[in-house]
C-alpha cells in the first residue's frame, strides 16, 4: 500500500498511540499535507512538542523531532529557531500543555513574534492524564476533576493569541479537513509567530462524560457550534455567545520577526567594534 | 593552567560574574538563554553585550524555565549554550535540567548562589544550593560540579564547564556564590593557546545508520546536530539507542546506568582539589568556594599557633573526590567543615571519611561569609 | 607599601564612591604590581542609601577576601559612618568631609578635609568628589604612590574629562599636605 506524504512518516513506528476516531490523524494529515504542498525539506523541519497526547506526534515523523517537557515546548522551539533562524520550526500542543502550564511561554512567543508556526490542538481536556478540565472546558463541562460541572471560565486560544501579539491568528474545525490545511499553510508561509488553533475532539475522556462518546456526535457537536469569521463580523456579541469563530482570525505583516530584529543587534554590535 | 613566560597576557580587574561570562565567550558559548537574577545578572549584562559582538544568540526570555529551554534547544543545533542564575532559578530550571540530563544535552548552568530557602538574601552569600545541584532534579543521573574560589580559576573553571558538557554530553554546573560573583580581582587571561577547548563527539556513520544513543560508540555516543541530515527523536521519556520511548525495564536500567557510568568510570580525568599542608595535619578542613579562602588563612593561622592543620579543598564538587578524602582522613584527630550553609556538604564528609574523629561544621548564614578566625576557633576546640 | 593594606571607602549612592575603590585597586594592580580585591556591598539601593566599596592591596595573593583591619577609610556621610565604621584599626587613617560627618571615634587618625565645598566651589561639578577625594587620600596615605593612582583615575576617567580629573585630584592632594603640615 502507498500511503501519500508517507515521506514524512516513520512508517516503522505506526501504529501511533491515538485513540481510534481521534481528531489528531485529520490534523497530522493537515500539517504534513501544508509541509508537502510548500515542498519543506524534512531536514531542514524540527517539529516539536511538549508532554500530552498531542505532543506525542513528533514520534511519527521523520524530521528533526523533539518531545520536551510538560508546556515548554516554545521555549526550546525558540532557542532551535533563534540558533538556526533559516530553518523551519514547528511546535505542536495542546490546550492543556499551551494554555495551562505552558500559558507563559505562549502569550511570549506570541509577543516575540519568532518565526514559529504553532498547532494548538484544543479538544477541551486533559487526555492523556485522564480527563481532569483544562483552561479551555466550558463551564458545566464534566471532567475528572469537576465530576459536579466545571465551576471554571475557558479561555478563548484564539483571542489570547491576537491580543499577546502573535502575527497570524487562525482557528479551524477538525471536520473541516480542507480549510484545516489551507490556515496551517498559510500559518507556515507567515514571517512571524503563527498561531493555528484547531477544535478537536477527545470522546474518550471528555465526550464520554459530557453525553458525546460517539466521535461523530462530538465533532458535530462542536461543529455546530462554529461560526465563519466572515459571518462572524456580522453577528452581535449575544449572538456570538458560546460560539467558535473560524477562519483566519487575524493577520499582520507590518512588525518585524524576531530573528530578524536581532540580525539588526549583530550588525550594530559588529559595526561598533 | 600553567604560567607560561612566553605568553603575554592581558591583566584585568573583573568582577567574577563578568569573568564568567568573558570566558564562556573565550570557551566559545554562542548562545545565551536569561531570566534576570540577584546576584547573577551582571553575567546576562555582559552576554547581551558580547555575544552579538561575535555573531553569537542572546535571549532574555519570559522566566527560568523557558530559559533552560532555549538553551537546550540551541544546544541540539550544535551551539555551546548557557544559561545563569541563582538559587531561585535554578529550582525552577530543575525540571528541565532533568531534560537535558536525559537526552543528553551539553549545557553549562551557572548558579551565583545566595542566601535561601524561597527569596532569601538576594544580595548576599550563601552556598546552600549543592546538594540541590546534587540532587535538585528528580531521578538519578550524573552530577558534575564546579566550584572555583578565585579569579583566575573562575576563569579556567568556566571553560572546564563547556569542555566537561561537551565532552560527556550532560548538563555542567558552575557553583560561584555572590562574593566570588561580586570580587574583583587581578586576573591574567590565559591565552587561548594555554587552554584546549573540546567539541560534542559527533556522529561519521550514515545518516540511515546513525542512532543518538548508539552503545556501540561507548558509554557517550555521538550527537549529530540539527539539520546536519541527521534527522532523529529525542524525548525525556525512557527511550532505547534509538531515541524512541521505550518501556522495557531491562533498558530502562541499562540506559540510566550508561549515563551515570559515562561520568563516573571517566571522573579520575577530571576530579580536581587543591590541598594545604594536609601532609601532616592532624585537623583537616574541608570546605569549597570562597568559604575555603577564609580556611586557607584559618590554616595559616593555626600553624602559627603550633597546630598542625591542613585544607582538602574539591574543585570538582560533584562527583566529589572521594578517594583523596578517604586517604587524607585516615590518621586525623578531626575535620572542620565551614560552609555558607547549615550543613550540606558535611554529610557527603561524614559518608566517605574513613575516621573515627570528630567531624564538626562551621556553619554560617544570613549574608556574612565565614571569616578566618571562626573556623580558627574551631579547629582550637577539636585539638 | 608594606604587605598588607586594607582600605574602605564609604559614602551614599550616587557620590561616586565605587568609582574610588575601584582606581586605588588599579593603580595598586597595573602600576605596583601588586595584587588587589575589590568588594563593593551590593544591594538594590543604588542611590542614596549607604554604600561602601572594600579594597585590600597585598604583596601576594589575597586569600580571604573581605577587610578584617583597615588601616584607611574615607567616609563621606554620617550614616555611613555609623554603619560601617567597624573593623578598623585603632591607627587606621580617617578620612571625613566635616560638613557631612560630624561625629567619629577619635581614637582614630582623623582628617577632616571639606571635600565636597573644595569640589563645588572650584571643580563645580559633584562628578569630581571622587577625584578630590583620591588626591586626598594620595596626600594623607602612602597606599600607593600618588603618580599610581592619578595614572589609574585618568585611566579610568570618561574621554574629555581627564584635565578636569587631573585638576581635581591635584586640588585634593595639596589640600591634605596642607592638612599635614606639609607644602605641595
Amino acid at each position: 500500500m502507498t500511503i501519500r506524504l508517507a515521506h514524512y512518516l516513520r512508517m516503522n513506528h505506526m501504529p501511533h498511540m491515538w485513540c481510534p476516531g481521534s481528531g489528531i490523524g485529520i490534523i497530522v494529515k493537515g500539517i504534513l499535507t501544508a509541509f508537502d504542498e510548500l515542498s519543506i525539506n524534512k531536514n531542514d523541519l524540527a517539529f516539536i512538542s511538549g508532554i500530552g497526547c498531542t505532543s506525542r506526534a513528533p514520534g511519527y515523523l521523520d524530521m528533526y523531532t523533539l518531545h520536551t517537557t510538560h508546556g515548554r515546548a516554545l521555549s526550546f522551539a525558540t532557542g532551535v529557531k533563534f540558533s538556526r533562524p533559516d530553518k523551519n520550526v514547528v511546535v505542536i500542543s495542546g490546550d492543556g500543555d499551551s494554555t495551562a502550564i505552558g500559558g507563559n511561554h505562549l502569550i511570549h512567543a506570541c509577543r516575540r513574534n519568532i518565526d514559529i508556526t504553532m498547532i494548538i490542538v484544543n479538544n477541551n481536556i486533559y487526555g492523556m492524564t485522564g480527563g481532569q478540565y483544562s483552561p479551555t472546558t466550558p463551564t458545566g463541562a464534566k471532567a475528572a476533576t469537576s465530576p459536579w460541572g466545571n465551576a471554571d471560565h475557558p479561555f478563548d486560544v484564539s483571542a489570547l493569541c491576537k491580543a499577546a501579539g502573535a502575527t497570524y491568528v487562525a482557528r479551524a474545525h477538525v471536520g473541516s479537513g480542507v480549510q484545516l490545511q489551507r490556515l496551517i499553510k498559510g500559518g507556515l508561509e507567515h514571517k512571524g509567530f503563527a498561531v493555528i488553533e484547531v477544535l478537536s475532539n477527545c470522546h474518550t475522556q471528555y465526550g464520554r462524560r459530557n453525553r458525546l462518546a460517539d466521535p461523530i456526535d462530538l465533532i458535530n457537536d462542536v461543529a455546530k457550534k462554529t461560526v465563519n469569521v466572515r459571518q462572524a463580523v456580522k453577528m452581535s456579541e449575544e449572538e456570538l455567545e458560546g460560539k467558535y469563530v473560524v477562519g483566519l482570525i487575524h493577520k499582520d505583516e507590518s512588525r518585524k520577526e524576531y530573528c530578524e530584529a536581532y540580525d539588526e543587534v549583530i550588525k550594530r554590535a559588529t559595526a561598533s567594534r | 593552567m600553567d604560567k607560561n613566560k612566553n605568553i603575554e597576557r592581558k591583566v584585568v580587574f573583573w568582577p567574577g560574574n563578568i569573568i564568567v561570562a568573558e570566558a564562556a565567550i573565550a570557551a566559545g558559548c554562542r548562545f545565551f538563554g536569561g531570566y534576570p537574577i540577584t546576584p547573577s545578572s551582571e553575567i546576562a549584562h555582559v552576554m547581551s553585550k558580547r555575544l552579538p559582538e561575535v555573531k553569537g544568540k542572546f535571549i532574555q526570555m519570559e522566566d527560568e524555565i523557558a530559559a533552560m529551554g532555549a538553551v537546550i534547544g540551541a544546544s541540539l543545533t550544535g551551539m555551546k549554550a548557557m544559561t545563569a542564575t541563582s538559587g531561585p532559578g535554578f529550582s525552577l530550571k530543575q525540571e528541565n535540567i532533568g531534560y537535558a540530563c536525559m537526552i543528553e544535552a551539553p549545557c553549562v548552568v551557572v548558579n551565583v548562589m545566595r542566601g535561601g530557602p524561597s527569596t532569601g538574601l538576594p544580595t548576599a552569600i550563601g552556598q546552600s544550593d549543592i546538594m540541590q545541584a546534587r540532587w535538585g532534579t528528580h531521578g538519578d543521573r550524573p552530577v558534575i560540579a564546579l566550584t572555583p574560589a578565585y579569579s583566575d580559576e573562575v576563569y579556567s573553571e568556566t571553560i572546564r564547564a563547556f569542555n566537561l558538557a561537551e565532552k560527556f554530553r550532560t548538563p555542567v554546573f558552575l557553583l560561584i556564590d555572590e562574593v566570588l560573583g561580586h570580587l574583583s580581582e587581578r586576573l591574567e587571561i590565559p591565552d587561548p593557546s594555554e587552554y584546549e577547548l573540546i567539541e560534542r563527539p559527533r556522529p561519521t556513520v550514515k545518516p540511515e545508520d546513525y542512532n543518538p544513543y548508539d552503545p556501540s560508540f561507548g558509554d557517550v555516543p555521538p550527537i549529530a546536530d540539527y539539520f546536519s541530515g541527521y534527522r532523529y527523536h529525542t524525548t525525556g521519556l525512557n527511550h532505547d539507542m534509538t531515541g524512541f520511548p521505550t518501556t522495557s525495564q531491562e533498558l530502562g536500567q541499562s540506559e540510566q546506568e550508561r549515563m551515570i557510568r559515562k561520568v563516573m568510570s571517566k571522573v579520575d580525568e577530571f576530579e580536581s582539589y587543591e590541598e594545604y599542608m594536609t601532609e601532616d595535619a592532624d585537623i583537616l578542613i574541608v570546605t569549597f568556594g570562597s568559604t575555603a579562602r577564609a580556611a586557607m588563612v584559618a590554616v595559616s593561622d593555626a600553624r602559627a599557633a603550633g597546630i598542625k592543620a591542613g585544607l582538602f579543598r574539591p574543585i570538582t564538587l560533584w562527583p566529589f573526590p572521594e578517594d583523596k578524602l578517604r586517604e587524607l582522613s585516615k590518621n586525623i584527630k578531626g575535620i572542620v567543615v565551614p560552609e555558607a550553609n547549615l550543613g550540606q556538604l558535611i554529610y557527603e564528609i561524614q559518608r566517605v571519611a574513613h575516621c573515627d574523629a570528630p567531624i564538626v561544621g562551621v556553619n554560617k548564614v544570613g549574608g556574612v561569609p565565614i571569616y578566618p578566625n571562626e573556623i580558627l576557633v574551631k579547629i582550637k576546640e577539636l585539638v | 607599601m608594606s604587605g598588607h593594606y586594607e582600605a574602605r571607602f564609604a559614602a551614599v549612592g550616587g557620590q561616586g564612591i565605587l568609582l574610588a575603590g575601584d582606581v586605588l585597586a588599579e593603580a595598586a594592580i597595573n602600576y605596583e604590581g601588586l595584587y588587589a580585591a575589590d568588594s563593593p556591598t551590593y544591594t538594590a539601593q543604588v542611590r542614596g542609601g549607604p554604600t561602601k566599596v572594600d579594597v585590600i592591596i597585598d604583596n601576594k595573593r589575597i586569600e580571604f577576601p573581605r577587610t578584617t583591619a583597615i588601616d584607611f577609610m574615607l567616609c563621606l556621610a554620617q550614616r555611613s559612618w555609623d554603619r560601617f565604621a567597624k573593623d578598623l584599626k585603632d591607627d587606621c587613617i580617617v578620612l571625613i568631609d566635616p560638613s557631612l560627618v560630624h561625629e567619629v571615634d577619635e581614637k582614630y587618625r582623623v582628617y577632616r578635609l571639606p571635600v565636597i565645598e573644595i569640589t563645588k566651589k572650584k571643580m563645580r561639578k559633584m562628578v569630581f568628589t571622587s577625584a578630590v577625594s583620591l588626591g586626598a587620600m594620595a596626600g594623607l596615605t602612602n597606599i600607593v604612590k600618588p603618580e599610581s593612582l592619578r595614572k589609574a583615575l585618568l585611566k579610568k576617567a570618561p574621554r574629555g574629562t581627564e584635565d578636569a580629573n587631573k585638576k581635581a585630584f591635584q586640588l585634593g592632594y595639596d589640600a591634605a599636605l596642607e592638612l599635614l603640615g606639609k607644602s605641595g
